[in-house]
């Protein structure tokens, strides 16, 4: 015994004392630990272990063994945040599927059609066909009546429902929807694989949610590539701005605090106080939305003090080679005789390269040393043309091999200065500004006249160099666009700060070497205009040559969009292995098309400014819509159905009718739509046979968290109530797609929905299926916050009878196949249009605008038109194909992102050695379990697979004349399975198909491949695009970086019908904010008893303290949200970290618990979030064809945009009721 | 010289991320059961706020803690043996339900089992205590980030002494701020709570001087509750026995963190041991308030001092204790570098908790539309920050800003020397200057940086050998333990005797 040292204090040693403690001892036991992580697109993919005890799963804690990276970074460990950590709350929790449940509205009626039919899909048929009994589960969606069934019932109603569908109106009436692959691909690729084995349709994800970034493609022909979070670690100038990371990235945001630590100076630009801003040497309180003002005026100072002044070497030579400021323009009139920038000017037009293959599609820099323009390689013209070897960054001429030093400028050496007209948007106005010019003669023998974008870059931003026109005197010229004294009446910040910001940044990067990062996301991509602000901080990072070093770059957080073992993957997901040609659907299209948004708007320009007196030639202008459809019809953008008829029916029209080969059915199909005897489905949405029927929702919230316009999905999709005000506006606007009086309601004939817990969308599904939870089952789980692959792993057997999604989907395989059989007992060919695809020729298609509809050229499929491919499908043999990992791989190798490498030898290694499935005579790999696919996937992936990224840069070193397999050398060893994860994170490999270099532990970067190994970017020119030449772009005037304002509330057209006056009382208009949350990923865990427990329960709305208080609104008081769009009854958080005029509601509220009913909109429960938002789609995105304009899945194309959004507010007269 | 050992933590403020998720891992083990729901032996509060329970650190609300009168003795602000009759079943000053939370979650089956209606269902909230329908009122972070900040956040106790002008101000764009206090029990070397206990049910463990609540002991007086000054015991409803924090000190006894501390993804938590002499522990207890902080750093012992090691052999404290003691984080970042402060050290228990306290954004001023930044430097000043330093003077320095400002200025001044280091655009000879005024060599900023930044979990977490065979031996052979151990009936603590 220990004497105690005050008379009061006990120290106890004695044990016999102290026997009690195994009371605690004993909790703390398990029976065994299991590695897994959480598939939520969260970003975060952490390691984690499950401990389980007595068959139970008790709790989880994170792995702490992550491999150490290069000497001198803060190590990963430990990686999982709060939501992470309480998951295992789920399993057991009251909220969880059990058991498959059917609307017993539905049961009943099967019930009955099943009596009267022998074969299911005449019961189906029975039900579908009569408009009484459709409506009769249709109405009854969404309102309670859920019974559970069996398993048996519910996979035949699917697969009656499927084969009836695919009879009458053709496989891509059926849909599958899946959020972004990477956080758990196996689940992903279960459904997708089945969607494209039957010629259903995939629907993209991030597009949809706004997480692509269109600024990326824009510049690099990337859909998304950052660096992993450790990489910030070297950034010695870090922004964050609209993106939280203590909030969303909170497993990486020690990196951010640690490197602050190591001197690095970090400014948050939000709007709002938050948890990133704690953390900031500076906050900048910007205004919401005016990221742009802001980052165009940094330019401003950049270019002037660092381009223009200084002269900073390492920023010129970057601009030279990495990017295409020494490009050359055409400055010419427009049809308005305005004398403007045009589009780059094309090699082939010179006499010296008229004979060049793709002379429209390579381009040209001024050599200082020969004084005349050469034709650098590594454009789009010699990535697709027919000599190998030439599309790198090597600055020489593609022609004669002769060097090129390229001229930026031409201020100091020219033939002319030109007074060019530029937009102010801010103002409405234009400028005049003085610009260099050179005169060339073409081969047609007309003189013209070029400049290079860096000088146009230079007039656009207002770098007054001392050439004649409306340049500004001074960074105090108030009215001259992007000065800082010009940007302060946008973003509310003096212009001081900006000047001191912009002079740290160029510093920074100047004694770095590019040491300059921004982190990014949601809160600025969100908006309507959010690619002009990427845009404009893109420059500032190239400007400073930020890009393609450690430490540097925009990195992009939104969305778990890396798929790192992409190949393979994609192969299976989208059964490639099968038929190479797939179905894939980008949501915002559809979604806008098909839950008929579209009708509640007029003209874009209402709100989207566009430059004054457009010609008459010009695409911006008119109804999105219109756009859309001419999107589709020109083959840039994909969307299904393709035709009203039956696809299937198409072929056997066109084989009656005496086609024979696959070109000639295709070519009986071009002559149709050409002489307007078939439509496009597109041109004519409501018709009955145009409608989507079948829909599959798994592993997301498809009605909820990511419905925007959640309200027009339930009114228009599913056919029960909603609380939209919104009517119809779009009648006398849009003139490319049939109108109908009444938009239909209800056109899906069954939703089926996989989940393990209760959330909106399984509310509202008519099949719900019991999903195995992350705990149980196995899966895969890649991110770009890092650079390990994690496994998912079965801590315990999928409980009470929930299955793995591929179980599920394997499954509804084997009885679609039974179910199909008697229907479909041969095979049948079905005919799949497809878009122009990125990083393929067509990527040289269109340089011009020209419609085949309209007589302007000719219909040719691939170039003026969409593809079109002839499929032979077996659907009763769709099960066996399921499960086989297909021929096709072996026949055409595997490749993303433009690389390729055959996989023959590997894959016949692997039937020899592994688990196989034998039918009709021949032997696959087998896919039969989740394992099986998590190890195929990884042994033919790049990046867990050395030698085949050995192959891989093999292959790009033939397409680029560039040294590149030593970049595999030391990892061509290694190969990674399944239980090589469970037993350890392990880290990628270098492989071409990501841009950043990895080995001996260096951080991932992206666009250091590039920088390093002068392998092209995928864009027009190859290099960085900072001018964006296509004639649509110009049209819309976003071809130079700009500021556009903001839509105006009054013109968006969200409080056009809301109601007002003496019957609502007092209310407040505010910008209405949806921003990622810390209490939920999504929906997921915001509905879970510990995140509900630690927030405030429900999602509520966070206002203003002066706002509530000029409402009487104080905190935890209910209030009533709405507009035309929806209403939300949620409680006020009153806060003083808001500003006033705004307010937010995070993303993403759940209906299932604690929302009242609205007494203003009929008293019917409240909504969502996304009860307050609508889809608008913005029409530039639309464009294909053409450089890194060309579609790709998730990749390019218009976004789900939402954060314009305005409401108003009111406080909830009386007391709330459920 | 008594030379004990005590197992201390520190927690970086700078780097917190206010997630939470030391709260969850804590919870999952150790509360998530009934008559425990509504503790939260790890909270993480927002600064300002008043926390969990509300207003904890208003002493005249609660009277936890001790004071030091005029008669040279301490005493305990909750009782005495004048009060301890009439106060035994309901003492004034103890927090209630309403003070924490009453625990809720929502009907959920509802939505599984409602029929077909006209309209959606939905799961109500209904209360955990009594099954019924409630009405939200409060949680146990319910000002998270500023959340209800004119209720909340301009209530914060700490504000005192600050102007009213700066008070306003904190809620203005200007100077608006907020930080993190993740929050366990302090395992203090002089801890109310175990003198207040009318039962001796709470001791501190002798190896590692961990405090616990004997739940077989325990008579439910509820007098540790009123005596925390940290609010850091709770009483279990359901048992009828109070409980608080035990440091995980199964996992710590098998050489693991505590829960909350590995599982703390902003990697700021560090812990290890420090030896102390406990015979000044009562004559440093009743320090005047300005000099407790200086006080308490006198009891902590170098534990490479030959003196001090032989003194704590002689105490019984092995080797391994000792030099674990030697490589403790803690040691380095409360004596080497005087970086971490205990919070409220004015309620006189000695916390064993230290703070690195956060630095923040610069203020800002809006002279006429805009809004413009002061700062002239590429890292700003310290009295520029937006946390007012009496505010943090208040929390960590028992209202006395020099021990704060020393803290400030040091971390500052190892920004300013890694970026000489790593950048180059700001020079050798500015550095040096600001690590001069910090008193801080170029040494020492490294390593202050090192194990800020690039601390592994082996740098963080020091955990000292238990010997647990040694423990069990005075009992039993632990070959016997071996063989039996996990055998038996489990029974919980229950109600009474």
């Amino acid at each position: 015994m220990i004497r105690d040292a005050i008379a009061w204090i006990r120290d106890e040693v004695d044990p016999q004392g102290r026997q009690w403690e195994e009371f605690y001892r004993n909790r703390w036991t398990h029976d065994k630990v299991v590695r897994s992580t959480h598939g939520v697109n969260c970003t975060g993919g952490c390691t984690w272990n499950i401990h389980v005890k007595d068959g139970i799963v008790t709790w989880e804690m994170q792995g702490l063994d992550y491999p150490l990276l290069e000497e001198g970074i803060p190590p990963y460990e430990p990686r999982g945040c709060q939501r992470g950590i309480s998951f295992s709350w789920y399993l057991y929790s009251p909220l969880r599927v059990k058991y498959p449940y059917i609307r017993g509205a539905l049961l009943d009626l099967w019930k009955q059609a099943k009596a009267d039919h022998n074969d299911p899909v005449d019961a189906w048929k029975s039900l579908v066909e009569d408009p009484k009994k459709r409506q009769r589960w249709q109405q009854a969606r969404g309102k309670g009546g859920l019974r559970r069934t069996d398993w048996a019932t519910a996979l035949e109603v699917i697969s009656a429902s499927m084969v009836q569908t695919i009879k009458k109106h053709g496989p891509d009436r059926i849909a599958g929807f899946s959020p972004i692959p990477a956080m758990s691909m196996i689940s992903y690729a279960s459904g997708a694989r089945l969607m494209q084995l039957i010629g259903g349709i995939s629907l993209s994800f991030y597009d949809w949610y706004c997480d692509l970034p269109p600024a990326s493609p824009e510049t690099w022909g990337e859909q998304t590539d950052v660096a992993e979070s450790a990489d910030w670690y070297h950034a010695k100038m870090l922004v964050s701005m609209g993106a939280n990371i203590g909030m969303t990235r909170t497993p990486d945001c020690h990196f951010l605090a640690e490197g602050r630590h190591n001197g690095t100076k970090l400014w948050v630009f939000s709007p709002d106080f938050n948890m990133v801003a704690k953390y900031a040497d500076e906050w900048v309180a910007l205004n919401a939305g005016q990221d742009g003002a802001w980052w165009m005026a940094v330019n401003h100072v950049l270019l002037t003090e660092f381009h223009h002044q200084k002269k900073t070497d390492y920023f010129l030579k970057y601009a030279k080679k990495y990017t295409d400021s020494p490009f050359l323009v055409e400055v010419k009139k427009d049809e308005n005789g305005v004398l403007r920038p045009s589009q780059l000017f094309r090699a082939g037009r010179l006499d010296k390269y008229t004979e060049e293959e793709n002379g429209e599609w390579k381009f040209l820099m001024w050599d200082e040393e020969s004084n005349a323009p050469k034709m650098p390689m590594g454009s789009s013209g010699f990535r697709w043309g027919e000599t190998p070897g030439k599309w790198n960054l090597v600055l020489k001429d593609g022609k004669d091999g002769s060097n090129i030093e390229p001229q930026l400028s031409f201020v100091d050496d020219h033939d002319a200065v030109v007074d060019v007209e530029l937009d102010d948007f801010g103002a409405g106005k234009t400028s005049h500004r003085g610009v260099p010019v050179k005169t060339l003669t073409t081969t047609d023998g007309e003189d013209i006249q070029v400049t290079t974008v860096y000088d146009l870059l230079m007039a656009q931003y207002g770098v007054n160099r001392g050439l004649s026109g409306e340049y500004p005197a001074d960074y105090d010229d108030e009215d001259a666009p992007y000065t800082p004294a010009w940007t302060e009446k946008y973003t509310g910040i003096g212009r001081d700060v900006l000047i001191r910001f912009a002079r740290e940044w160029g510093t920074t990067a100047e004694h770095t070497n590019g040491k300059c990062t921004i982190l990014i996301g949601a809160g600025v991509n969100h908006w309507y205009h959010a690619n002009l602000m990427y845009r404009a901080g893109i420059h500032a990072l190239t400007f400073c040559g930020c890009v393609g070093v450690n430490g540097g770059g925009l990195a992009h957080y939104v969305g778990q969009e890396k798929l790192a073992p992409a190949e393979s993957w994609a192969s299976i997901a989208l059964a490639k292995d099968w038929y190479p040609p797939s179905r894939l659907q980008n949501a915002p299209s559809w979604h806008y098309v098909h839950t008929d948004q579209w009708r509640y708007e007029k003209e874009f320009t209402d709100y989207h400014t566009v430059p004054q007196n457009q010609p008459e030639s010009s695409t911006a202008n008119g109804h999105t819509m219109d756009m859309q459809v001419r999107a589709v019809r020109q083959g840039w953008l994909p969307f299904y159905p393709q035709f009203p008829e039956n696809p299937l029916e198409l072929v056997k029209q066109a084989r009656e009718a005496g086609a024979e080969s696959t070109a000639e059915i295709i070519a009986w199909i071009v002559d149709r739509l050409k002489k307007k005897e078939m439509k496009f489905s597109v041109e004519d949405p409501d018709a009955e046979e145009n409608w989507p029927r079948v829909w599959f929702i798994w592993r997301g919230n498809a009605l909820m968290a990511s419905a925007k316009g959640h309200e027009y999905f339930l009114r228009h999709y599913l056919g029960t109530h909603d609380n939209a005000v919104g009517k119809d506006l779009a009648e006398d606007s849009v003139k490319e797609v049939v109108w109908h009086e009444h938009a239909p309601q209800g056109k899906m004939d069954l939703v089926v929905d996989l989940n393990f817990r209760m959330d909106t969308s399984a509310l509202y599904s008519d099949i719900i299926l019991p999903a195995a939870t992350w705990y149980e089952k196995a899966d895969l789980n890649s991110t770009d916050m890092h650079s390990f692959i994690h496994p998912l792993s079965e801590a315990v057997p999928p409980c009470w009878e929930s299955k793995s999604d591929w179980a599920i989907f394997k499954d509804i395989a084997k009885k679609f196949s039974e179910v199909a059989e008697p229907h479909f007992p041969e095979p049948v060919e079905d005919v799949v249009v497809a878009p122009l695809a990125h990083d393929s020729p067509a990527e040289i298609s269109q340089s011009n605008m020209n419609q085949w509809i309209h007589g302007e050229g000719e219909a040719i499929p691939g170039k003026t038109m969409p593809n079109f491919a002839i499929v032979k499908r077996d659907y009763k043999n769709v099960y066996n194909q399921f499960v086989s990992f297909g021929p096709m791989v072996r026949k055409n190798g595997l490749g993303a992102h433009g690389t390729k490498y055959s996989i023959e030898d590997e894959y016949d290694e692997y039937v020899r050695t592994r688990r196989t499935e034998t039918w009709d005579g021949a032997t696959y790999p087998s896919l039969d379990r989740d394992v099986d696919v998590c190890d195929a996937i990884l042994h033919f992936a790049t990046v867990t697979n050395g030698e085949l990224a050995y192959r891989s840069y093999k292959n790009m070193e033939e397409k680029t004349g560039l040294p590149l397999a030593q970049l595999a050398e030391k990892s061509r060893s290694v190969r990674t399975s399944y239980k090589d994860i469970q037993s350890q994170p392990r880290r990628f490999i270098n492989s071409p198909m990501w841009s950043g270099l990895i080995e001996d532990g260096r951080t991932y970067s992206p666009f250091t491949y590039n920088v390093e190994a002068l392998v092209p970017w995928r864009t027009l020119t190859g290099r960085q695009s900072l001018y964006l030449d296509h004639p649509v772009y110009i049209d819309f005037g976003e071809h130079l970086p700009t500021y556009k304002p903001k839509p105006p509330p009054t013109e968006y057209s969200d409080l056009q019908f809301t109601e007002t006056g003496d019957g609502v009382g007092q209310t407040i208009m505010l910008n209405y904010l949806t921003p990622h949350g810390k209490w939920h990923i999504h929906s997921t865990y915001g509905d879970n008893q510990r995140m509900t427990t630690l927030s405030r329960g429900i999602y509520p709305l966070w206002m203003n303290d002066k706002d509530a208080e000029s409402m009487s609104i104080a905190d935890n008081d209910w209030v009533e949200v709405f507009n035309d769009h929806g209403v939300v009854v949620t409680r006020a958080v009153v806060s003083a970290r808001i500003p006033p005029g705004i307010c937010m509601q995070y993303h993403a509220p759940e209906r299932t618990h604690g929302i009242p009913l609205s007494p203003l909109r009929k008293k019917r429960r409240a909504g969502g979030h996304n009860s307050l938002t609508r889809t608008r789609l913005k029409p530039n995105f639309m464009i294909g064809g053409y450089g890194q304009f060309t579609y790709h899945f998730n990749y390019w194309g218009p976004v789900g945009c939402n954060r314009d959004t305005h409401l108003l507010v009111r406080k909830l007269p009386g007391e709330p009721v459920y | 010289m008594q030379v004990r050992s005590q197992v201390s933590m520190v927690f970086h403020l700078d780097k917190c991320i206010g997630c939470h998720t030391c709260s969850v891992a804590c919870k999952n083990v150790w509360t998530d059961r009934k008559g425990a729901e509504y503790m939260w032996w790890n909270n993480v509060e927002t600064k300002p706020g008043t926390g969990y329970p509300t207003k904890w650190e208003d002493q005249e609300k609660y009277k936890g803690g001790f004071e030091s009168n005029g008669d040279g003795k301490l005493k305990i602000k909750s009782t005495s043996k004048a009060k301890i009759v009439p106060n035994i079943f309901h003492n004034p000053h103890m927090p209630s339900l309403d003070d924490y939370y009453e625990p809720w979650t929502y009907d959920y089956q509802n939505l599984f089992n409602a029929p077909e209606g006209s309209d959606q269902p939905t799961a109500e909230p209904i209360s955990m205590i009594d099954g019924q329908k409630i009405d939200v009122q409060a949680g146990p972070n319910w000002d998270d980030d500023l959340g209800g900040s004119p209720i909340y956040a301009e209530n914060d106790p700490n504000l005192a002494g600050l102007t009213e002008q700066q008070r306003l101000q904190l809620s203005s764009v200007e100077r608006l701020v907020f930080f993190y206090l993740p929050r366990i029990c302090n395992h203090c070397l002089n801890p109310c709570c175990v003198a207040s206990c009318p039962s001796g049910a709470l001791y501190k463990r002798g190896e590692d001087g961990i405090v616990l609540i004997d739940q077989k002991k325990c008579r439910a007086w509820r007098s540790c509750v009123a005596a925390c000054p940290y609010k850091k015991t709770y009483f279990n409803w359901f048992t009828g026995k109070s409980e608080k924090c035990i440091l995980c000190f199964p996992r710590l006894e098998t050489g693991q963190a505590p829960a909350c501390f590995h599982s703390c993804v902003g990697r700021i938590r560090y812990l290890g041991v420090l030896l102390y002499d406990a015979e000044r522990l009562e004559e440093v207890a009743k320090l005047p308030d300005d000099e407790l902080v200086e006080g308490q750093r006198s009891l902590i012992l170098d534990p490479h001092d030959p003196h001090v090691i032989a003194e704590a052999q002689r105490n019984g404290i092995s080797d391994g204790v000792i030099e674990s003691a030697q490589n403790s984080p803690v040691y380095k970042f409360v004596m080497e570098w005087k970086i971490a402060l205990p919070p409220h050290i004015e309620f006189r228990t000695l916390p064993m908790l230290f703070y690195v306290p956060p630095m923040s954004p610069v203020q800002a001023s809006k002279p006429e539309d805009t809004i413009t930044h002061n700062s002239e430097n590429l890292f700003h000043d310290i009295d520029d920050s937006r946390v007012p330093m009496k505010f943090l003077a208040n929390l960590f320095g028992a209202g006395h800003e020099g021990v704060v400002r020393y803290a400030l200025a040091k971390q500052k001044a190892v920004r300013w020397h890694r970026r000489a280091e790593t950048v180059g655009d700001i020079d050798r000879e500015t550095a040096d200057r600001m690590l001069r005024e910090a008193n801080c060599s170029r040494e020492e900023a490294d390593a202050i940086y090192k194990l800020t930044s690039l601390c592994k979990f082996e740098d963080r977490f020091v955990i000292p050998p238990m010997h647990r065979e040694q423990a069990i031996e005075m009992m039993k052979e632990p070959h016997e333990h071996r063989e039996e151990v996990g055998f038996g009936f489990v029974g919980g603590p229950r109600r009474g005797v």
